[in-house]
């Protein structure tokens, strides 16, 4: 038997193909050609080479924004993949009290991202808001609005309370799938239920949690809505995350070369990191 | 080691239990002697995992109870039972190695280092996992998972009873073969009370010196693999153990005499026709059934070759007889008349042997 080219197949994926076009490739190409020029509107263009590239790598303002993303990222990632661990092994396994559970922990991951922060920007606030007033009564000096860290307080609380979900959600998909067996061998050969968590637990939840850290970690490198419903990006710039800024650059003060410019810095990063997570949290398996 | 007494243990997975059916397992009350080769064997969802749950502490049991020698261990863990479990499906644990697979029973309890190398070698030989030790039990194929949970099963020393539910399900029939002749061998060695649960008579048959017939959640009969063959307490082990299975023929009783279809049965002494009534057979083994010039008139329906014996199956009217003739003999066609060895035809009434 020989294979044969069958040409005809290019007309079965011509359909992706040009819907990839598109909403992915032909966007992408007019960032990269607003990135290597200049224009002063009129659709007049001057060729700018890679300076705006140089310009965003060397101001300060993208590297203060990338760093605070950075922070943020991390934040929220060391609190939301263990808590979410820590609530997927306390929820019942079986009974009424299941779906409950389940209900309950995938509302939060159901309300729109800008009502979101909305619920937190009222829920904060210091004059009236439950959390605001009641920190301030208990005599937290409390004001989102003015203080750089309780403004980062906030911003972690409302994503920790959004998206712990998801962690918790998918670790529990991946507990139930343990085979009963596991555990039952466990209690036979006499293990700890520390044992029973490092030896059967984690290593059969290595996969979901990969993908709960590398979905975290995309959305929160991305975040927008909420926490410019939230804050504003403020005070001043405090909680200015990359895409904030982006957003200010491109369309706050139309620098549609630099901002293009970043964009596409902004997107290499996350595909250098979601490459280098992948790679790192897999490695033992091609072993 | 311990001798094991179950005292009419019942087992059901419902709440509240109301009907026959909703018992996994019905009333059983039973001994295993310390040191002895037990089978646990019956079709798939008669209830043998619940039952070697319950020895081993996993479960519960809904009423009654269980002693090691004279001590009630009914409420006790399996920790406290000490006891070992094999299990049908393998279970490893993904991120050690072989060794530490192995050695993870004994440092769960504390045993010094040294004997612990000694035993995992030990253990590691007999299963030819020796040369493995050092790899990554993630990496094996199914056979060798399934040899790690095995020798989790034996590497303990100390244990009141192993137990192993259908251990060898996942494994090629060779490995299977010589597995099997390992265990037999170990039991020879170190007199630990084993339970073997299977599904397979001649697994059951060539392990152990007690076999414990199951059928629907009930203990049928417990027996040497020759008592299940020569007296099946139940027509459901005449059928179950035995290729091909018992001749079981609607029968009746006059004053004492087996009667077939009209046709006189000779069986040894009288059968007792006392107590009531209900559905009465009899039951002969194909082994035990001959061609011969009198007897019950059949017409031969097919004969097929078994290597040194042929099965050659006859029918009285509606009713199937089956015969193993061996090689070499003679048979005859068409029409025959067949009888049964007196010495080996029982008489059933509800099922159960009578006679
Ligand atoms: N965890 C369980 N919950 C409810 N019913 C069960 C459970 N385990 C087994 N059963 C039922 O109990 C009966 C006996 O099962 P089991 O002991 O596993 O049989 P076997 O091991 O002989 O195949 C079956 O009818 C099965 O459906
Ligand atoms: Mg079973």
């Amino acid at each position: 038997m020989y294979k044969q080219l069958n040409q005809k197949a290019w007309f079965l994926v011509a359909p992706v193909v040009a819907l990839v076009a598109f909403n992915a490739i032909i966007p992408l190409m007019t960032v990269v050609n607003f990135s290597v020029q200049e224009t002063f509107g009129d659709n007049v263009f001057f060729w700018a080479g890679v300076d705006w590239f140089e310009q965003v790598l060397h101001s300060s303002r993208f590297h203060d924004a990338l760093l605070r993303q950075i922070l943020f990222t991390a934040i929220i990632l060391l609190i939301e993949v263990p808590l979410g661990l820590i609530v997927a092994l306390a929820m019942p396994r079986k009974g009424p009290w299941v779906s409950v559970c389940l209900v309950t922990m995938a509302l939060p991951l159901l309300i729109p991202w800008n009502v979101v922060g909305a619920m937190w920007n009222i829920f904060a606030l210091p004059e009236i808001g439950l959390m605001g007033k009641g920190l301030r009564s208990l005599g937290f000096d409390f004001n989102y609005t003015r203080q750089p860290l309780t403004a980062w307080f906030t911003v972690v609380l409302m994503d920790v309370w959004h998206w712990t979900s998801l962690v918790v959600l998918l670790c529990y998909a991946g507990l139930v799938s343990i085979p009963n067996d596991y555990y039952q061998a466990a209690k036979i050969d006499g293990a700890s239920a520390w044992s029973v968590f490092r030896y059967i637990q984690l290593p059969k939840l290595k996969r979901v949690l990969t993908i709960a850290i590398l979905l975290r970690f995309m959305d929160s490198f991305m975040i927008y809505t909420e926490v410019v419903v939230l804050t504003g990006g403020g005070p001043g710039n405090s909680t200015t995350f990359l895409s904030i800024d982006l957003v200010k650059m491109a369309l706050g003060q139309f620098d549609l070369g630099p901002a293009a410019a970043m964009s596409l810095i902004y997107f290499l990063i996350i595909l250098l990191l979601s490459w280098l997570f992948y790679t790192v949290m897999t490695r033992n398996e091609a072993r | 080691m311990a001798k094991i007494t179950l005292d009419r243990l019942r087992h059901s997975y419902m709440p509240n239990p109301q009907g026959a059916e909703d018992w996994a397992l019905k009333e059983m009350t039973q001994e295993l002697e310390d040191g002895g080769a037990y089978a646990l064997l019956g079709p798939s969802g008669c209830g043998k995992t619940t039952l070697l749950n319950l020895i081993s502490g996993l479960l519960r049991p809904t009423v009654g109870r269980i002693l090691f020698d004279d001590a009630d261990v009914t409420g006790a863990t399996p920790e406290q039972r000490n006891i070992a479990q094999v299990f049908q499906f393998p279970v490893i644990y993904d991120t050690m190695t072989v060794y530490d697979n192995l050695a993870f029973p004994l440092r769960n309890r504390g045993v010094p280092a040294a004997e612990i190398d000694k035993r995992v070698r030990e253990v590691g030989a007999m299963l030819d996992l020796g040369h493995m030790l050092k790899k990554r039990a993630s990496g094996l194929t199914a056979d060798g998972k399934q040899k790690i949970s095995l020798g989790r099963g034996l590497v303990r020393s100390d244990v009141n009873v192993i137990m192993f539910d259908e251990p060898l399900t996942v494994i090629d029939p060779h490995l299977k073969w010589v597995l099997r002749s390992k265990l037999k061998e170990l039991h020879h060695r170190i007199r630990r009370t084993m339970i073997y649960v299977t599904h397979d008579q001649t697994e059951a048959l060539t392990f152990a010196d007690q076999v414990v017939v199951m059928n629907n959640g009930e203990v049928v009969q417990v027996g040497t693999p020759v008592d299940l063959f020569e007296r099946p307490a139940h027509t459901f082990v005449g059928h179950f153990i035995g290729s091909p299975g018992m001749n079981v023929l609607p029968c009746s009783l006059d004053g004492g005499r087996v009667d077939f279809m009209g046709q006189p049965v000779e069986t040894l002494g009288t059968v007792q026709a006392s107590s009531g009534n209900g559905k009465l057979e009899l039951g002969v083994r194909p082994e035990f059934t001959r061609f011969d010039s009198i007897g019950i008139p059949v017409e031969i329906v097919k004969a097929a070759d078994v290597g040194r014996f042929r099965i050659v199956e006859t029918r009285h009217r509606e009713h199937r007889i089956r015969l193993l003739v061996p090689e070499g003999q003679p048979m005859p066609s068409g029409h025959a008349y067949v009888r049964f060895d007196p010495k080996h035809t029982h008489v059933y009434r509800d099922g159960w042997l009578v006679n």
